[in-house]
């Protein structure tokens, strides 16, 4: 339903931009008559009233077919597939990255509220809010490639590696390494303080002075009880932002020019190719409804209570 | 005078009453020195912003010097572009363009978010669900991505720029004001403006939301904060409009030249920073103002 609405919201905003296929290629080959104008026009459906060609267009993506873009001239979702792994691997290598040292970062502090630790965690959230994206791509850039010379500048993979060898696989880990950084230290500051304050909060609760009277050790206590309770929140907000991290991602990718879908948006929205733009629209936001569903998932896995309740 | 203030000492405490939150309040936030120096700094740059032709009455746009002339040098204190254009006076000019826009962009985020976020959390019942099936909808799709792709639909002029970073952002705003709004309506103070037969109008405006604003100020500097970035990644990117200087633009224009001239992109980043950290220092004290017993945190 949430899909469907994307894909007519879709169509509408872009049957307003003004010019279409036919102006792009009549632009391209330095202009055209008005009868090959039409020709073109035709062969796209474009002279056929508005309502039938969003019946038509919701018709073919229903069945998997997103058109095909001006550009390239190649299926819509031939080459979002084709591009969807490397935007996959950074968005969730950060991801993860961001939960768990977050989280990590989170326990450690609430150990002790008023420590170095927990101050550092109070700026680093801070500071990860306010740093631009790019910015910081740019900065790890200075460091890492201009003045350690330690780090690839651009791209998924030296070409001259060859393809599906081990040193190809860790070709693609070094090149990943920048990136994920950059796109990670945002929400790894955030989580770090969500973390705590949930920590603090669980800590405080009548099951953990249960464990501790047991007798339990205090590294039993924070890591075996109170952390399954203090994820939860950094989970939620996690899922919820998963829109933003795709964001994100798209200004990452043109800093790195990661050859994924974010790089594939930019310039196809320079480009003016309107149906791979609407394709990317469409599976990104797939692909955040999808992560809403895997965060249901997850929340039974850490919270046994969630599991137990829904089935009663 | 009216009857109720015959005596002294109510009329005393009335006076005081109306004074003391304001003034505790002040209290409060001075107290968080960060916040201070958060507010020092913003206002440093709203001044910048609002008299940059005084200060400097020269077009950010002119090419002055040689290009990638290095900070400090030849008198130019914080370099020059690939241009040759004075980097001091494009990040001057640019608090302009990051003020402008942040700032009516947040505007329309709360309002939009307000108005929605309200009605739903106030209405309850098909009203909410309708209202919460839109605010999904824009949930789902990445909001960088949306407004990239608004800008580049529309002429890419500040304004333009300014309600597609308000349309994308909304949500957050929307769900915080529905879930102050179902609380309060079920409140006892709530229930006597209804019983008194005020109307809905009324009571939402009047009544609830007074109470309401705390959490919702607190968001809004979060709010200026994240329209700020939305702008400055926008104009990075190239889609913003071009015959404006923005610190976001200055970054982009020079982005190819990071390696050989570094300074033409982290000087720009660092303004966006500042003025970004600044508000959300804002944001901090305003909350330790109006919940002194979450200090703690």
């Amino acid at each position: 339903m949430l899909l469907l609405a994307v894909v007519v919201f879709n169509f509408i905003l872009l049957s307003l931009v003004p010019g279409d296929i036919a102006d792009t290629l009549a632009g391209e080959s330095g202009g055209a008559s008005q009868e090959v104008m039409d020709d073109i026009r035709r062969t796209y459906g474009l002279d056929r009233p508005f309502h039938i060609q969003l019946a038509t267009y919701v018709g073919k993506v229903i069945q998997g077919d997103l058109g095909t873009s001006y550009y390239f001239n190649m299926p819509v979702t031939e080459l979002i597939l084709g591009r969807i792994a490397p935007t996959l691997l950074l968005v969730v290598t950060a991801l993860v990255l961001a939960i768990l040292i977050g989280t990590l970062f989170g326990v450690i502090a609430s150990r002790r509220p008023n420590g170095l630790f927990s101050h550092f965690v109070t700026v680093l959230a801070l500071v990860g809010f306010a740093a631009p994206v790019f910015w910081t791509a740019f900065l790890l850039i200075v460091l890492f490639v201009a003045m350690l010379e330690i780090m690839p500048l651009s791209g998924l993979v030296d070409p001259t590696t060859p393809r599906g060898t081990l040193t190809w696989y860790l070709d693609v880990l070094h090149h990943l390494f920048l990136p994920v950084l950059s796109l990670s230290s945002i929400y790894l500051a955030s989580y770090s303080r969500l973390a705590r304050a949930s920590m603090m909060d669980v800590l405080g609760s009548d099951y953990i002075r249960t464990a501790r009277a047991k007798g339990l050790g205090e590294t039993a206590v924070t890591y075996k009880h109170a952390l399954r309770n203090a994820v939860i929140p950094v989970i939620t907000i996690a899922g919820l932002q998963f829109s933003h991290i795709f964001s994100g991602a798209v200004v990452v990718e043109t800093v790195f020019t990661w050859p994924g879908l974010g790089t594939l948006a930019f310039e196809s929205i320079l480009r003016g190719d309107t149906p791979t733009i609407m394709g990317i629209l469409f599976f990104s936001a797939m692909i955040v409804i999808v992560v809403n569903l895997l965060t249901d998932v997850t929340y039974r896995i850490v919270d046994p209570r969630i599991r137990s309740a829904r089935n009663a | 005078m009216t009857e109720q203030r015959t005596t002294a000492p109510e009329g005393a405490l009335e006076t005081v009453r109306v004074e003391r939150p304001v003034v505790e309040f002040l209290r409060m936030y001075v107290r968080n020195w960060a916040a201070v120096a958060g507010f020092i700094v913003f206002s440093a740059i709203v001044f910048a912003a609002l008299f940059a032709p005084v200060i400097l009455a020269v077009d950010p746009f002119e090419m002055v010097w040689m290009p990638f002339t290095p900070p400090g040098q030849d008198g130019y204190f914080l370099g020059t572009d690939n241009l040759g254009r004075d980097m001091f006076t494009a990040i001057v000019y640019g608090a302009r363009a990051t003020l402008v826009v942040g700032g009516s962009a947040a505007a329309l985020t709360i309002v939009i978010g307000l108005t929605i976020g309200s009605l739903a959390g106030y209405y309850r019942g098909w009203v909410d669900e309708v209202l919460m099936r839109i605010t999904e909808f824009f949930q789902v799709l990445p909001p960088l991505l949306l407004a990239m792709v608004l800008v580049a639909l529309f002429e890419p002029t500040l304004p333009t720029v300014a309600i597609a970073i308000g349309v994308v952002t909304w949500t957050g705003v929307a769900r915080l004001a529905r879930a102050e709004f179902m609380r309060i309506r079920e409140l006892e103070f709530v229930k006597a403006a209804r019983s008194i037969g005020s109307r809905d109008r009324r009571i939402i405006w009047r009544v609830i939301l007074p109470n309401a604003l705390p959490p919702l100020i607190v968001n809004a500097a979060l709010t200026v904060g994240i329209a700020i970035l939305f702008e400055a990644a926008l104009s990075f990117l190239g889609l913003s409009d071009p015959n404006v200087m923005s610190w976001g633009k200055i970054i982009g224009d020079n982005r190819d030249y990071l390696l050989d001239a570094p300074w033409t992109v982290t000087i720009p980043g660092v303004a966006i920073f500042l003025t970004v950290l600044a508000v959300s220092l804002i944001g901090d004290g305003l909350n330790d103002a109006f919940n002194p017993r979450l200090r703690e945190r």
